[in-house]
């Protein structure tokens, strides 16, 4: 167990490093740089720009200063925004955005694996025809589509209280975190629902639930112990994937809500090219996957004692 | 005892049981045979086909083009009315003008007591004039598309008066053929607003017969009098927030979307083949480094590195962007197709048929193409058919955050961008291109499901 562990975030440094590494030459291979703007600049001006951030320097130069830094944690200074680092940056915006994640995954979890199981266990009756509708149309309709009408309702609804329940846009309080995690969390759930059920079906009727009848358990804990405990594996398997999703949708739902989380300023970064920015961003986005997908994998190995780390 | 009779006899076969009855089915015609007996994938599978139909032989039949503006109908919904007025050429307005009242310092300014539309209202002009406010020393003129009761919302501030002596006003802003709120408030030297006088003005649209003839509604400028009604082009689907035709740019924007959103999976399907039956083929090391490979790439935050490259691939300004997007698209897409393939090769090179056609001397190259990649086929098509959905929303996510295909080009994700700004007032702008990605990505996702029950028995669904 602690082997796989170790093995396992050694194979995530690695992959973190890759990341960057890809980044920062994708990056540097974009023409132009941030120093060229709107304003025109007098050659002997941006020698002094280029020295003082080290543009100068031949790339594979600045590629290994920039790895000894990031190493000890320093992603640099922005470019764009004066004297600005880029650890306060992030840390003011990604903990935003990673709010927003988490909050849709949990949501996503908790409602696909009780909506699956909540299908597989009407098959073929109302709730299962309706939700699994639902789930079709969930599956089938664009994040932004949801967060565009997600939002038209709260105005509605606002509009029919007299008074602001629930923020329309913008972030802060609980109130305002409570409508974008659903949005983004919805097609996701759409996603876990189907394999949920699909997984569900399977063990409905297995052997083993069949002797848990026989033995008299009352239904409830068979449900509980069962039935869910099995069907429930393989939807930690497609979680750690399904935060990437999240992610991806997340800038979306930023946008829309005007939600100061990373995403826009990740894309405002690119269009400026502010180097130190863009890096800091896609190295924390891809560690933040990583291990993310890491962790899963770990749980998944405690939850199910079948399956053999190493 | 009498000897018992059997009352048995053996039975004869009478048929012959080693006649084939039907002519043995290839694995193809197996699976198109389960296909059509799924209602469900058929009927997607005709959408599919019609979705192509509309975006490539559409724009045949339907001849707009999505880049012209009618200017007369911005904003159209779909089903609005296209009765047109003629009438003569625009002459200019004088204006109304009173002596100014003087007022009682200290006093509130009462509201103007009489707002009158002057002439008809149309969409060339609104006339409106009222009646002198005492000690008035400006007025101005509010107006808006929603009734300001009870909110008191008076809307976009059109114009200030600032001479007092004039007390009308002529709105030529952007006029469409819709009922206005219009609001006059009086203004006192310091800038205290008055109440307000309000008049509500159904505009009609109008037109010169000069206009007309120029945008071919009639043949020459003498066939219509004024007075006369005509009828504007017709714009099935509406038109967006520039007046071009939503259907027009629903089938070209189609072209965009379903073309990377079939083209880009298709291409980096491929890729994963070549890659993942190498890999598979190669066994060993070799594999190891190749899988390690393709999950660095996995692990690359997707669209972070879909904007990434499309600045990178997208030098010159003005174009498209279509090809800058496809290509990251398959930058970042083999390696999912490459890892299933891998696996499906490391399975089948384990097969009995395989080791009997190495006996017969089989070559690798005609092992690969002949045994291995055919029966990978199945698998491949579900992801195929499973990827052009992916595909078609990061399409449009891509061109909804901006960073996706270039304006004026249409895509469905960048109809859905500007749709949803006007959401409240137009929202068959919104709807429209939402609902046709909804609709493709349904039909792709049913069609999906179908050719895995069809194709693929392991992975058949238990719905």
């Amino acid at each position: 167990m602690l082997r796989y562990t170790v093995k396992r975030l050694i194979q995530g440094v690695v992959t973190v490093w890759f990341i960057a590494t890809a980044t920062f030459f994708a990056m540097h291979a974009v023409p132009g740089d941030p120093l060229t703007s709107d304003k025109a600049v007098s050659p002997e001006i941006r020698a002094n720009l280029e020295a003082r951030y080290g543009l100068d320097r031949p790339l594979v130069e600045q590629y290994w200063i920039y790895l000894t830094n990031m190493a000890s944690g320093d992603f640099g200074i922005s470019f764009t925004q004066q004297n600005r680092e880029v650890n306060d940056i992030i840390a003011e915006h990604f903990k935003v955005s990673a709010t927003l994640g988490i909050l849709a995954i949990v949501f996503a979890a908790f409602g696909g694996i009780l909506w699956g199981a909540v299908t597989a266990l009407y098959r073929n009756r109302a709730p299962d025809i309706v939700i699994v509708f639902l789930v079709i149309l969930g599956i089938s309709v664009p994040s932004f589509v949801f967060a565009a009408f997600g939002q038209l309702s709260v105005v509605k609804l606002n509009d029919w209280l007299g008074f602001t329940l629930v923020p329309v846009a913008g972030w802060g309080t609980v109130q305002h975190m409570i409508v974008p995690s659903l949005v983004l969390g919805l097609g996701t759930m759409a996603f876990l629902t189907r394999l949920m059920r699909s997984s569900m079906l399977e063990i409905v009727n297995a052997d083993f639930v069949r002797t848990a009848r026989a033995k008299g358990l009352p239904a409830t804990r068979i449900f509980r112990k069962h039935q869910l405990r099995n069907a429930i594996l393989p939807v930690i398997t497609v979680l750690g994937p399904s935060i990437a999703a999240i992610t991806t949708g997340g800038f979306v739902v930023e946008l829309v809500f005007a939600i100061p989380g990373l995403g826009r300023y990740f894309v405002q970064a690119v269009q400026q090219l502010d180097y130190t920015v863009i890096m800091g961003t896609t190295v924390l986005y891809g560690a933040f996957l990583v291990f993310m997908v890491i962790a899963v994998d770990i749980v998944y190995g405690l939850v199910d004692p079948r399956v053999r780390l190493d | 005892m009498a000897a018992a009779t059997l009352s048995f006899e053996p039975v004869r076969i009478e048929r012959d049981v080693e006649t084939v009855a039907r002519p043995s089915l290839s694995y193809w015609q197996d699976a198109w045979i389960r296909l059509k007996a799924n209602t469900r994938a058929l009927i997607s599978l005709y959408l599919v086909i019609g979705l192509l139909a509309f975006t490539l032989f559409g724009p045949l039949i339907w001849r707009v083009d999505p880049a012209v503006q009618d200017l007369d109908q911005i904003s159209v919904p779909p089903g609005a009315g296209r009765d047109v007025t003629v009438v003569n050429a625009y002459t200019p307005w004088q204006g109304v003008t009173a002596t100014p009242l003087p007022g009682e310092p200290g006093r509130t300014l009462a509201a103007p007591a009489v707002l009158a539309v002057v002439g008809e209202p149309t969409t060339r002009a609104v006339r409106l004039r009222w009646e002198p406010v005492p000690g008035a020393a400006s007025y101005r003129v509010f107006r808006n598309i929603f009734d300001p009761e009870p909110d008191g919302a008076l809307g976009l501030p059109i114009g200030d008066v600032l001479n007092p002596a004039n007390v009308s006003f002529e709105d030529r802003l952007d006029l469409k053929p819709l009922t206005y709120y219009y609001s006059v408030v009086a203004l006192d030297g310091s800038g205290a607003q008055s109440d307000r006088a309000a008049a509500t003005v159904a505009v009609t649209r109008v037109i010169t017969a000069a206009e007309a003839a120029q945008k071919g509604l009639i043949e020459q400028a003498s066939d219509a009098r004024p007075g006369d009604v005509l009828q504007l082009q017709v714009h099935p689907l509406g038109t967006d927030y520039l007046g071009r035709d939503m259907l027009a740019r629903l089938m070209h924007g189609a072209r965009v979307s379903l073309f990377i959103g079939i083209i880009a999976p298709f291409a980096y399907v491929m890729v994963g083949i070549l890659y993942g039956s190498v890999a598979g083929f190669m066994a060993g090391r070799a594999d190891q480094i190749l899988m390690r490979f393709a999950d660095f790439v996995v692990a690359l935050p997707f669209l972070l590195f879909m904007i990434l490259f499309r600045i990178l691939f997208n030098v010159q300004p003005g174009d498209d962007g279509i090809y800058p997007m496809m290509v990251a698209m398959i930058l970042l897409g083999w390696p999912a197709a490459a890892r299933l393939v891998r696996g499906q090769i490391l399975q089948i090179r384990e097969e009995g048929y395989i080791g009997a056609s190495r006996l017969l001397g089989a070559k690798t190259n005609y092992l690969v193409l002949r045994h291995m990649i055919p029966n990978t086929m199945g698998v491949i098509l579900v992801t195929l058919t499973f990827a052009v959905p992916s595909a078609i929303f990061t399409e449009a996510f891509l061109s909804f955050i901006g960073m996706g295909v270039a304006p004026p080009t249409p895509s469905w994700g960048s109809m859905c961008n500007e749709g949803l700004k006007t959401m409240l007032t137009t929202p068959h702008e919104l709807i429209a291109p939402a609902a046709l990605i909804s609709v493709t990505v349904l039909a792709f996702n049913l069609l999906g499901d179908g050719l895995r029950d069809a194709l693929d028995a392991r992975m058949r669904s238990t719905e």
